[in-house]
């Protein structure tokens, strides 16, 4: 059946409240269960071993001594792992990631596997296994990769997006080009010109869970795979792919999740769960230590970018230019390409250009993180928006002001915007009292602007009643932030009754028809855009029941406050049935009531944001402290304003970390030397203010409800919010994340003496 | 891997002096647990010393203050009496990690583990504190800053172990403050750090002076020099300048993941001229 997506101004009873969260209680009491509190009879532990290595052919693997220890059930290589992918380098990318094929290719790159009856003994096993390496020269840096004569880090690669077709491999995977306009007449034009280069480090998630699963594959080709996951029908696809496993009789279960943020998007030691179950003929439950965590699975990309932006001294810029180099890791992405798309996005540009290279090199797979590629390249252009500001005297928010994309602006990456949130979080920053709020010595304020594109994509949803008028709403998207109570609330919206009498689960991919990756911030979108499909759906149900209930025909009855009304001169007097009713009386009316949608939610309304940010840096040492930060986005429609704020916040949260102190840092033997939380320093909750929040809501037209994403944009303005508060407050123009207090120490020593 | 949680010192040591292998011992556990885990270490015999009454508390002594070894950072924040007389000790042990950390950890722990970082070595140190070590040829004992050999490595004998970490009276006339440097709030190690204690005598003039700096060398760095320049001074201007060159001076860091020998080398006089300037208040100077 099919609806109508257009946004509609109606008037909400539940969408908009702060009702209470449906999986507090499980989660603050330890009953929630994440990927690692599974369990199943007979299961064996599994274990990684992992190349110490950056760069190393492995000329042999000898399992033979791990095999025979007593209690070792299963012990598989690459060689377990027979290449089924037929051409889909893709799919050969995960297939080689999740098990060195021949070459490790980074410094955890996993190289075998084992399944035993206990932890001790999966211990032992991996130190019985002997792997031959032949250390190759490595290359960790994204600038250093791109040279001639670096180490190749995968031979096939030929750079795609050049003319004419290069025949010799290289470290650059892709070159991507976006923009419009003539960059020389829009330099010309111009009476300043800034140029600057910019570098940030690699940085990870995060998230505190670990990857962890339970893997059960039986000899009859059925299998289960109960893990935690923002994508359970991708890790369905992936692995029957990968195993060789019908996609049906593969069931998998979303946990719980302890965070993703990106990084649980993709699959990383999954296949080699189900390969050990397969050989050992066991249940394998699989759990990543943290250091794997950072050794084994996606961070973000490291950076290296050049900006150059024209202006004329009313300021208005005439040319903008990025040029762009991302390292993806050891597998060809597109993260250099996002990174192109997004840089110029908030402003209506006539000349503009964006260039990027995906380089490869020595360094895990690169994940999506958050609004993924945007970050880096936001700070790369944000922190050169005030450079052009402070040289015309012109305010740095009037500036942005002035060059904000607007309704029917052409984007720099392609399409013309619709009604749009960059101009009113512009002006609501201008307006903000943070911005008239007094600073002490040593104390700056800084601000900068964010985008991110979100995104819809296949979304299936199920909606059941209750013989007593409860009811179940089945999704797929994984619930990272809050999406089960959001979608609860739509529902209960579209049924007329109470957010309580919903209760909202993910089912497992047996239960329900595909659903995208939760991802791109589409989780609410488009599932709440299913749901109220879905939901309406049933209202049609509900309403047959009542019409056959009265005898009359159901273009009489109107569904109105969860109770079916007959309306009209000769029907008006019937008494209302409620949900409850209609639902007690269904085995009499036609069996089960249900509602069910499937649709491909196109139209995700890109989402803005603009932060301010207050920092103290002690001009003795570096050290910078956080003094007040606020954070304004357009939510499109706020479903849940607690979570909405929530999301706006640890984004801010993660981009700060990220900004002051996160960074993979590498050894000269190409080691990550911080695989751990001690010195992969996130910010602790003493680090960080308060986080002000403030939701503009500038509907989607392309949604019911105007719902927008909100859950990434809001990472992408710190890098640069930071750097241009600690410009103001310490006179240093930061050019590197992380702004770690040896590097400020280091810049304001070289900009104003001892 | 064995477990064995002994009654008493003499019990504990014996255990070690006989052990094979790779022996350990357990009081707060936050360092050895953790490498347990991360299977840095792979023990044979683990000798829990929290069973020992010996080990356990505060007590106050005619000499001052006896510390059980198995006693946690967070009894030492509790206890006023300790509080009043070593300020600079107690806050030292108690940003160690984070509250749950100092529930479990211990300064003997922290001095044993004999990392450059270790918050409370720098602060005992200054304060001139002890350590009373059991052993097979019974008990003696010595400043702690004899207990560190280098990272990681401590200068106790094969079924040596400490039982409690003596301090003195403190007193009126005497200060002592310890700072360190991390690039957060918490949950963190010192990158570098400062211990000082400063006894007074008429005038506000400074007697007595011990400067201690941490994670800018192998061991705790005791700066002599440090002494000179702020015995006889009232802490003048020129004074903590002259003692931020000297500290800087004194430092022999190296380069790594926490920070760089540069950070390290000005971020240490700065420290400790803070540090100074903290325990010269304390020590009742104006």
């Amino acid at each position: 059946m099919a609806f109508d997506t257009q946004y509609t101004n109606q008037e909400f009873k539940v969408v908009g409240k702060r009702v209470l969260r449906p999986d507090g209680i499980d989660k603050v009491t330890g009953r929630a269960r994440y990927g690692a509190d599974m369990n199943a009879p007979g299961q064996l532990v599994g274990r990684i071993l992992r190349s110490p290595h950056a760069h190393a052919k492995i000329r042999a693997i000898d399992t033979s001594k791990a095999e025979k220890l007593k209690g070792v059930k299963a012990v598989v290589t690459a060689a377990d792992l027979p290449d089924l992918t037929r051409g889909d380098m893709g799919m050969y990318d995960t297939l080689e990631n999740c098990m060195a094929r021949g070459r490790a290719l980074y410094d955890g790159h996993a190289v075998a596997a084992v399944a035993a009856i206990d932890a001790d003994i999966a211990r032992k096993a991996l130190k019985l296994i002997k792997v031959d390496y032949e250390i190759l020269p490595h290359v960790t840096d994204v600038d250093e990769a791109m040279k001639p004569g670096a180490p190749i880090v995968q031979p096939r690669i030929r750079t795609v997006g050049v003319n004419p077709a290069p025949t010799k491999p290289s470290n650059i995977s892709q070159v991507s080009e976006f923009g419009h306009g003539d960059l020389d007449a829009g330099f010309a034009e111009a009476d300043v010109i800034v140029e600057k280069s910019y570098k940030t480090e690699q940085t990870h998630q995060g998230y505190i869970e670990p990857h962890a699963c339970l893997a059960s594959v039986g000899p009859d080709g059925q299998a289960e795979l109960w893990v935690t996951t923002q994508g359970p029908y991708m890790q369905r696809n992936t692995c029957a792919a990968l195993l060789g496993l019908e996609v049906a009789k593969l069931r998998v279960t979303a946990s719980e999740i302890g965070g993703g943020f990106g990084g649980k998007t993709h699959v990383w030691m999954e296949p080699v769960a189900l390969a050990l179950s397969r050989k050992a003929n066991r249940p394998v439950k699989l759990v990543l230590t943290r250091e794997e965590v950072f050794r084994g699975t996606g961070p973000t990309c490291s950076t290296s970018m050049d900006i150059k932006i024209g202006a004329r001294r009313d300021g208005t810029i005439t040319a903008a230019q990025a040029v762009l180099r991302y390292q993806d890791g050891a597998f060809p992405n597109i993260w250099g390409m996002l990174g192109a798309m997004t840089a110029w996005a908030c402003y209506d540009l006539k000349n503009v250009k964006a260039t990027a290279y995906d380089v490869l090199v020595n360094r895990p797979k690169v994940a999506a993180y958050r609004a993924p590629s945007a970050p880096m390249a936001a700070f790369g252009v944000e922190s050169t928006m005030d450079l052009v500001a402070a040289e015309i005297g012109m305010d740095p928010v009037e500036l942005r002001i002035k060059n904000a994309a607007k309704e029917g602006t052409r984007a720099s990456y392609g399409p013309t915007y619709g009604p749009i949130g960059i101009g009113p979080t512009l002006e609501a920053a201008k307006n903000h009292p943070h911005m008239k709020a007094p600073l002490g010595a040593n104390q700056g304020r800084g601000m900068a602007c964010g985008f991110w594109f979100n995104f819809g994509g296949q979304t299936c949803v199920d909606l059941n009643i209750g013989q007593d008028g409860t009811v179940n709403l089945a999704v797929g998207t994984v619930d990272v932030g809050g999406a089960r109570a959001s979608l609860s609330m739509i529902a209960a919206e579209e049924l007329g009754i109470p957010y309580e009498k919903v209760k909202c689960i993910v089912a497992d991919t047996a239960s329900l028809g595909h659903n995208d990756t939760t991802e791109g911030s589409r989780g609410t979108f488009s599932s709440g855009m299913a749901t109220v499909f879905a939901a309406r759906d049933a209202v049609r149900v509900l309403r047959e029941r009542a019409a056959k209930t009265w005898d009359i025909p159901v273009d009489r009855v109107e569904w109105r406050d969860g109770k079916a009304h007959a309306f009209g001169d000769e029907h008006g007097n019937l008494a209302p049935l409620s949900l409850e009713e209609l639902a007690a009386k269904a085995a009499r009316t036609g069996g089960p009531i249900a509602g069910h949608n499937e649709i491909v939610a196109d139209g995700a309304g890109v989402s803005f944001a603009t932060h301010i940010c207050d920092i103290e840096v002690d001009p003795e040492t570096g050290k910078s402290r956080i003094l007040r930060y606020t954070v304004i986005q357009d939510a499109g429609k706020a479903i849940h304003p607690d979570y909405v704020e929530g999301q706006f916040q640890g984004a801010a949260a993660q981009g700060i970390g990220w900004a002051l102190n996160e960074e993979y840092i590498y050894g000269a033997d190409g080691r990550l030397q911080n695989p751990g939380f001690l010195d992969y320093r996130i910010a602790v909750c003493s680090d960080l203010p308060m986080l002000d929040t403030q939701i503009l809501e500038i509907p989607n037209p392309n949604h019911p409800y105007g719902i927008r994403g909100v859950g990434e944009t809001s990472i992408v303005p710190p890098l640069a919010a930071i750097a241009n508060a600690m410009s103001n407050a310490a006179g240093v123009r930061m050019t590197h994340t992380p702004m770690s207090p040896p590097r400020v120490l280091k810049a304001i020593r070289e900009a104003h003496g001892a | 891997m064995r477990y064995e949680s002994p009654k008493t010192t003499k019990e504990a040591a014996g255990l070690l002096a006989k052990a094979k292998g790779n022996a350990f011992v357990l009081a707060g556990g936050t360092d050895l647990l953790v490498r347990l885990k991360s299977e840095v270490i792979d023990p044979d015999l683990i000798v829990d010393i929290k069973r020992i009454p010996a080990m356990q508390g505060v007590t106050k002594t005619a000499a001052g203050f006896r510390i059980g070894a198995a006693t946690s950072c967070a009894e030492l924040g509790e206890n006023a009496a300790l509080k009043k007389a070593w300020p600079g000790v107690v806050e030292a042990a108690t940003i160690i990690g984070s509250d749950q950390v100092q529930g479990r950890c211990t300064v003997v722990g922290n001095l044993c583990n004999a990392s450059p970082a270790a918050d409370s070595v720098p602060a005992m140190v200054a304060a001139g504190a002890k350590a009373v070590i059991v052993g097979p040829k019974g008990r003696r004992t010595v400043g702690v800053e004899k207990v560190v050999a280098g990272p990681g490595k401590t200068t106790l004998k094969k079924g040596e172990v400490i039982e409690a970490i003596l301090l003195g009276k403190g007193g009126a006339k005497t200060g002592d403050a310890y700072l360190r440097f991390i690039p957060r709030t918490e949950m963190d190690i010192a990158v570098v750090s400062a211990g000082i204690c400063l006894t007074l005598g008429p005038r506000g003039i400074i007697k007595e002076a011990k400067v201690a700096l941490g994670a800018v060398g192998p061991t705790v760095e005791i700066v002599s020099a440090a002494t000179k320049v702020l015995v006889g001074s009232t802490l003048d201007e020129a004074t903590l300048e002259q003692l931020a060159v000297v500290c800087s001076a004194a430092c022999r860091p190296i380069d790594d993941k926490r920070g760089t020998i540069e950070f390290r080398t000005e971020v240490a006089g700065v420290l400790a001229r803070r540090a100074a300037k903290i325990a010269y208040q304390r020590a009742g100077g104006k």
